[in-house]
């Protein structure tokens, strides 16, 4: 089975079970993907395949050799990773790579013009970001910081 | 999750063989075959079949084929212009991530949520015929209304279908006997006795294309969601609505569908009966939509839907209606 | 010492940010070990039984299945839960009954679950009531509070109070949920073991392992952890395990519980059912305060929760009298989470406290007022510092309080109600002992160790800003190091306590060595916290809130949330805004969103995953801040520092709740607030 993930090709021998978080946590060493929920509902597994936002934890690994994913690892200094640090944007930190590659997808979403529930006129809004972060959980309760993180990496 | 063998579909008609399903965005799939609910022998990965394109169909329709991801879909500028309430539906539901994930046709095809079902080792009609259902006396907040069974009550969670139910949509599937149209609000089962089988869908069928026939001119629609957190939460009550009203207030067309309520996205026909030619008053939607309600089985927990459905289903009609348009 | 306050109080950035926004932070499920197995619990199905059997698939690829008939024996821990696959009986749905070991995460999974039980079911009973005859008192709530407190005559007080409130306020069970799963790796080399786990308290699970196994050396890792809540106060089941199985099998084994294992294996808030009765006179002024509190334990262990007993610190009243009640069920244990007894507790409390407001046509901020006590409300002890009506004014003042229409259903906007409502917050400022170790590096550099961890709270940043200040150096020149139990022992970062009890033997460590100027100095803390008094210490707080309720649906949204704190002083600006609200955002999980939902008959709470036990997500969050008052308190550790990890939570939801009615005129009593329970009192 073949991956490829920020940039570089993988030859892997794998259970098809697997999936593709646990490819990169437990196969290839890239640990910044986290598992919080292993279904799909708390956003802590989030990388981008082909530069869309996914849930890693949800997507069979075998059916990605065509597709290139890249994980926080391969993220270098996005001005997002930036913007968490200035902003104090995470606590324990373990939601944090989820959040940040799911903002990297998210600001991709808006420069195509993307919609939101929300409908705001500036799809960069506080409101808007909210509403398009949404499926990142975090307990600890960063979500405030997160915003303003968000909204200036995109240059606001 | 059980082993299974992996191939990727050379055509829409491929069909299945025994104990095998159809692999698409997997958001819904490969939740439930780790939670050992879903236990396919193979898998068919149907992503890469030219499904994925929405085209224009005469009259001012959409054909979205069925590998259209959510996300696309919710951001597709003619599916924006022509079916607010679609787009609309498609974001209220789930997360971004997701979206990016999750397949028309799938989306359609998703099963319940009910807590019984999503848990391999509690009883459940829906995943092991014959176990019975702990929904009824246990917990059944947000289970069916509408449309249930003494075997079953559980809820399509669908937002995307409750709309495309309300837009007549006409879904198409292919397979080894050839392909087939059927309208969405015939795609799924109501439980009756055979609460596992969820939609009328041959096995090794598949759906190819969702056709979304044009609204009538003078029509507006949305769609609203009630659920318990403010995003990324599966719906307590949802309304698909599309009316046109006369220049005398009448209503000259009405289209209303309820999510959350039912074991299929539930349209509303015995209400919009009920409304066309009647004045376009919040009297006359709420009455209609309690007319709708005339045979639901509320629960001991779930009666709140009795009163949330009306009550959002009178404000939406009541925002179309308005011509200012506020 | 000139320099004793350059560091602390400073915004600091979190030292470990960029190992964390670079995904590069280690947790203890991500350290690779060569050859590791993995294993996968296997949950009781029943919640009370015997098992007799298990049945495993021969085609299942395991390379272990452990269960009580095979597993070997442990030596017992203070916690009986620790005590797996030691005994046929099953205490509660989700009890580990079998532990099965496979070469991948996949295989594991799946030979647990088809391993068939053959289990004996017993009846159970899940749910508390206060009429079941089985209710008792118990002798100490936690963590040593006797169970009941009295004063005066409360119902004689009662009877002839003018105004009288008297009512019942329940909460569900509460799941801490934090963000990452509990999870260890353990690995055996001959009798020395290292798990690298995820925890609140590698000194306390490293001495529980070692007291389990029976061996001397045991090397706890912990160097992040995805949160904690309380959750991972203590080891948990999945650490004992993996040591279990990695000793049968003779390869490092990995287990990471799932998420929804979580919500029976590792602890929860219990559900509470709390019975408060104030008599006033017309006034406002407090004549009685009682306060009640049920709430449930498990077959296995004792867990009283101690809900009430907040009630004897907030409110001066001559008569008073507090108790809780206890009910033994087959349900998991619960066990601590975020503010213990304190958040429940405060919403009975405060709620009621709103209810006599109204009642009284009184502002609640004046009631408050009204009822502040000089000393503690049942002992006279003096506070070592108590700036709750400042807190309650000031809050009122940058909130913007005054002024308020006090009558509910008053205000509208479009589709939404919008109410205010407010509530108390306090939180006990609480030390343990532990031991820090300095030493000079020579090079300019400090190397300041403890085993202490940082769960997300800041402890890292901070503890470089105190030993800067005991040192009088910069803290770029200091070196931290946490996160390992063969570090200098230190307390559990737990009960707000972490700062404080860290805190201070870092600084006497410091002082030493800048006394003796030696290469290194130890210092233990131990006997100057023996010494402390231990009543009259607490940060005060008071929330706000303003809601909107939708007027169609009932749904309900927090649209501002402030919270001013008292806590002596702020060791990090920076991240103790961030701690505060993040208190406050579970807070308003609390008022609104969670609940574990119970099925009697299955005897468990079925939502067990994050897609049906609702946390605020982002949207949820709106308008949201926290500010602080400058106190000053020289009697409680060298920093002159409160706890503030907890205070959030306390007082939020009944601010929430508050609001709630102040929109709507519905009293929800028993949380969470959610729209079915809005819907019915709404006006068409």
């Amino acid at each position: 089975m073949r991956l490829t993930v920020n940039g570089s090709e993988h030859e892997l021998d794998l259970d098809p079970r697997t999936t593709l978080l646990d490819a990169l946590r437990e196969h290839l060493g890239l640990t910044g993907a986290k598992k919080g929920c292993d279904h799909g509902q708390c956003g802590a597994c989030t990388v981008l395949l082909d530069g869309r936002r996914v849930n890693s934890c949800l997507i069979l690994a075998i059916a990605q050799q065509d597709a290139r994913v890249t994980t926080i690892e391969g993220l270098g200094g996005h001005p997002v990773q930036r913007g968490f640090l200035e902003h104090d944007g995470f606590q324990c930190g373990y939601c944090t790579p989820g959040q940040i590659c799911s903002a990297v997808g998210m600001l991709g979403e808006v420069e195509r013009g993307w919609p939101s529930a929300t409908g705001d006129d500036d799809p960069l809004s506080d409101a808007e970001i909210r509403e398009r972060m949404s499926g990142n959980l975090c307990r600890c309760g960063a979500y405030p910081n997160m915003v303003p993180a968000i909204r200036e990496a995109a240059g606001r | 999750m059980k082993t299974f063998s992996y191939r990727t579909a050379t055509g829409p008609a491929d069909g299945l063989e025994p104990g095998a399903v159809f692999l698409a965005g997997g958001t819904n799939l490969v939740d439930l075959m780790k939670l050992g609910v879903a236990t396919p022998d193979a898998l068919v990965d149907v992503t890469r079949l030219p499904l994925g394109e929405i085209t224009d169909l005469p009259g001012g329709g959409l054909r979205i084929g069925a590998a259209v991801r959510n996300s696309d879909l919710a951001a597709d500028p003619r599916a924006r212009q022509a079916f607010p309430l679609l787009s609309q539906a498609l974001l209220a539901g789930a997360s971004g991530q997701l979206r990016n994930m999750a397949t028309t046709g799938g989306n359609l095809l998703q099963r319940t949520r009910c807590r019984y079902f999503m848990d391999a080792t509690k009883p459940c009609n829906k995943h092991t015929p014959g176990s019975g259902c702990p929904a009824r006396d246990g917990d059944h907040r947000n289970l069916a209304i509408l449309g249930g069974s003494e075997a079953c009550i559980a809820t399509h969670p669908s937002d995307m279908a409750v709309a495309l139910a309300a837009l007549d949509a006409i879904v198409h599937v292919d397979g080894p006997a050839g392909p087939r149209t059927i309208p969405v609000t015939g795609l799924h089962r109501l439980p009756g006795d055979r609460p596992d089988r969820d939609t009328v869908l041959e096995h090794g069928e598949l759906i190819t294309a969702v056709d979304v026939p044009a609204l009538p001119s003078a029509t507006r629609s949305a769609y609203r969601k009630a659920r318990d957190r403010a995003s990324y939460a599966f719906a307590v009550g949802s309304v698909a609505a599309a009316l046109a009203v006369t220049d005398d207030g009448l209503v000259s067309e009405v289209r209303l569908a309820w999510g959350a309520v039912a074991p299929r996205p539930w349209r509303a026909w015995r209400a919009e009966e009920r409304l066309r030619g009647r004045p376009a008053t919040a009297a006359e939607f709420r009455a209609a939509a309690d007319a709708e309600l005339a045979a639901a089985e509320p629960g001991r927990d779930n009666a709140y839907k009795m009163e949330l459905l009306p009550r959002m289903t009178t404000a939406l009609l009541e925002r179309l209606a308005d011509r200012e348009g506020r | 010492m000139t320099a004793a306050t350059r560091a602390i109080g400073a915004p600091l950035a979190r030292l470990e940010g960029p190992e964390k926004v670079s995904g590069t932070a280690k947790y203890a499920a991500e350290y690779r070990q060569e050859n590791m197995a993995y294993g996968w619990v296997v949950p009781s199905p029943v919640p009370h039984g015997r098992l007799r059997a298990v049945l495993a698939d021969p085609s299942a690829d395991a390379i272990a299945v452990l269960w009580h008939g095979n597993a070997p024996e442990l030596a017992a821990a203070d916690d009986p839960e620790l005590a797996v696959l030691q005994s046929d009986r099953i205490s509660y749905r989700g009890q580990p009954v079998a532990l099965v070991v496979a070469g991948t995460l996949e295989a594991a999974r799946r030979a647990a679950q088809v391993l068939q039980l053959d289990i004996e079911t017993l009846p159970h009973e899940a749910v508390l009531r206060t009429d079941h005859p089985e209710v008792y008192t118990p002798d100490t709530v936690n963590p040593g509070f006797p169970a009941e407190s009295s004063a005066g005559d409360v119902d004689r007080a009662l009877a002839e109070a003018p105004v009288t409130v008297d009512v019942t306020y329940t909460t569900p069970a509460l799941h801490n949920n934090p963000m990452e799963p509990h999870a260890t790796i353990a690995r055996w080399d001959g009798d020395d073991l290292t798990v690298y786990d995820s925890n609140q308290h590698p000194s306390g699970v490293a001495a529980t392992l070692a007291t389990v196994f029976g061996v001397d050396r045991v090397h706890v890792v912990t160097e992040h952890v995805g949160g904690g809540f309380g959750s991972k106060g203590t080891a948990r089941p999945n650490a004992v395990l993996a040591a279990l199985a990695a000793r049968v099998t003779g390869r490092p084994v990995q287990v990471a519980l799932p998420r929804q294992a979580m919500f029976s294996l590792v602890g929860h808030r219990t559900p509470t059912i709390q019975r408060i009765r104030l008599g006033a006179d017309t006034d406002g002024v407090l004549t009685a305060i009682e306060h009640q509190a049920w709430s449930q334990t498990s077959r296995l262990y004792e867990f009283a929760e101690q809900t009430a007993v907040t009630t004897r610190h907030m409110y001066a009243a001559p008569h008073r009298r507090t108790g809780h009640r206890l009910l033994r069920l087959d349900m998991p244990t619960p066990r601590w989470m975020r503010a213990p007894g304190e958040a429940p507790g405060m919403v009975g409390l405060e709620c009621a406290l709103d209810e006599l407001a109204e009642q009284l046509s009184l502002d609640p901020v004046e009631l408050r007022i009204r009822n502040e006590p000089h000393t503690e409300p049942e002992t006279g002890t003096p506070f070592t510092s108590r700036h709750y009506v400042d807190c309650l004014r000031a809050g009122a003042d940058r909130f913007g309080w005054w002024g308020r229409d006090p009558r509910p259903r008053q205000q509208r906007d479009g589709d939404w109600w919008i109410g205010t409502g407010m509530a108390g917050a306090t939180y006990p400022a609480m030390a343990q002992p532990s031991t820090a170790r300095v030493r000079d590096l020579a090079d300019g550099g400090f190397e300041v160790a403890i085993g202490a961890t940082d769960l997300g709270t800041g402890a890292r940043t901070i503890l470089s800003q105190i030993a800067a200040d005991a040192l009088g150096v910069p803290t770029g020149r200091i070196r931290i190091r946490i996160g390992d139990s063969t570090l200098p022992q230190a307390s559990v970062a737990g009960g707000s306590s972490g700062s404080a009890s860290w805190g201070w033997a870092v600084t006497e460590a410091c002082r030493e060595l800048r006394r003796t100027g030696g290469a290194e100095a130890v210092f233990d803390t131990t006997d100057l916290i023996a010494k402390q008094e231990k009543e009259g210490r607490h940060a005060f707080g008071a929330h706000f809130a303003e809601v909107r309720v939708d007027a169609v649906t009932g749904e309900i949204r927090v649209s501002r949330l402030f919270g001013m704190y008292a806590a002596g002083r702020i060791l990090n600006a920076r991240t103790a805004r961030s701690q505060f609200l993040g208190g406050m955002i579970m807070g308003m999980g609390m008022a609104l969103h969670e609940e574990g939902v119970l099925d009697p008959a299955l005897g468990e709470w079925i939502n067990h995953d994050l897609a049906e036990y609702h946390i605020p997500a982002h949207a949820d969050v709106e308008s949201i801040d926290a500010a602080w008052l400058d106190e000053h308190d020289d009697q409680l550790n060298p920093m002159g520092s409160k706890g503030i990890g907890e205070i959030g939570i306390v007082g939020s939801p009944a601010a929430i709740l508050n609001a709630v009615w102040h929109a709507t005129g519905v009293r929800v009593r028993d949380l969470p607030a959610r729209l079915d329970k809005i819907l019915p009192h709404l006006p068409t």
